[in-house]
């Protein structure tokens, strides 16, 4: 479970509300892939990921980013249980897409960073200490029906 | 790991607008780092860490200090660093888990202070600087 304060919960939604969620959701998948280039070990499909502008501008990395940060914005929703909203796609990672739970914490990290770069200064510690406490809770939430 | 020609020049073009902002950048970091990882204040009973506080703008502008020495012997890290390396080995000790912490909050400053420049390439050149840093620090460990 997620312990975010009254403050905390309002510093996450109130940035969140202002999220691109598609956007972000690209963004944040594309620098994965550029700056942990390793975790274009689940991407073989995704066609060209050949340098940095090539998977920036991957329609398949846009379109699966924003899947997955939809997902993730689905989880904003239900802070208090993480574990059981994320339970099939927990399975889902372990199971068929086999999947090393320490790329969700990368991920975390980058969108974090993502969210620090298109708000700035609103990006307070304050507000990075919530979403790092968010971005941890869901993190564990997919690797808790790991087997 | 090293860093390419490419990473190089990336770092030595956006270290001129961050060193000039080196205090208020350094203090940040460490506010971020207090904020997102509490178990880190552990390190630093003998200092007032609370925002704005003298102490922590002082050890802020410290660690943006020697990252500039590392950026100024960017071929040479290992030497730049070689006494701080000691340092955190022999004296500080602190757990090498916790640089991964500070150069994620090192990014996140340089994220929101220079949107523009922080593009994907610039991402992946801070990270492995950083990692590069943290590594240097923690090599005399055992």
């Amino acid at each position: 479970m997620v312990h975010l304060t009254a403050d905390e919960k309002s510093l996450v939604s109130g940035l969140w509300s202002k999220v691109n969620v598609d956007e972000v959701g690209g963004e944040a998948l594309g620098r994965l892939l550029v700056v942990y280039p390793w975790t274009q070990r689940f991407f073989d499909s995704f066609g060209d990921l050949s340098s940095p502008d090539a998977v920036m501008g991957n329609p398949k990395v846009k379109a699966h980013g924003k899947k997955v940060l939809n997902s993730f914005s689905d989880g904003l929703k239900n802070l208090d249980n993480l574990k059981g909203t994320f339970a099939k796609l927990s399975e889902l990672h372990c199971d068929k897409l086999h999947v090393d739970p320490e790329n969700f914490k990368l991920l975390g990290n980058v969108l974090v960073c993502v969210l620090a770069r298109h708000f700035g200064k609103q990006f307070t510690p304050q507000a990075q200490g919530a979403f790092q406490k968010v971005v941890a809770g869901v993190a564990n939430a997919l690797a808790h029906k790991y087997h | 790991m090293s860093l390419t020609k490419a990473e190089r020049t990336v770092i030595l073009s956006m270290w001129d607008k961050i060193s000039a902002q080196a205090d208020a950048i350094g203090t940040e970091a460490l506010e971020r780092l207090f904020a997102s990882y509490p178990q880190t204040k552990t390190y630093f009973p003998h200092l007032d860490l609370r925002p704005g506080s003298a102490h922590l703008r002082v050890h802020g502008a410290k660690v943006v200090a020697a990252l500039g020495d590392a950026v100024k012997s960017i071929d040479n890290i290992a030497g730049a660093l070689a006494k701080l390396s000691e340092l955190h080995a022999y004296i500080l000790r602190v757990d090498p888990v916790n640089f991964k912490l500070l150069s994620h909050c090192l990014l996140v400053t340089v994220a929101s202070h220079f949107p523009a420049d922080f593009t994907a390439d610039a991402h992946t050149a801070w990270d492995k600087f950083l990692s590069i840093v943290s590594c240097v620090l923690t090599e005399k460990y055992r």
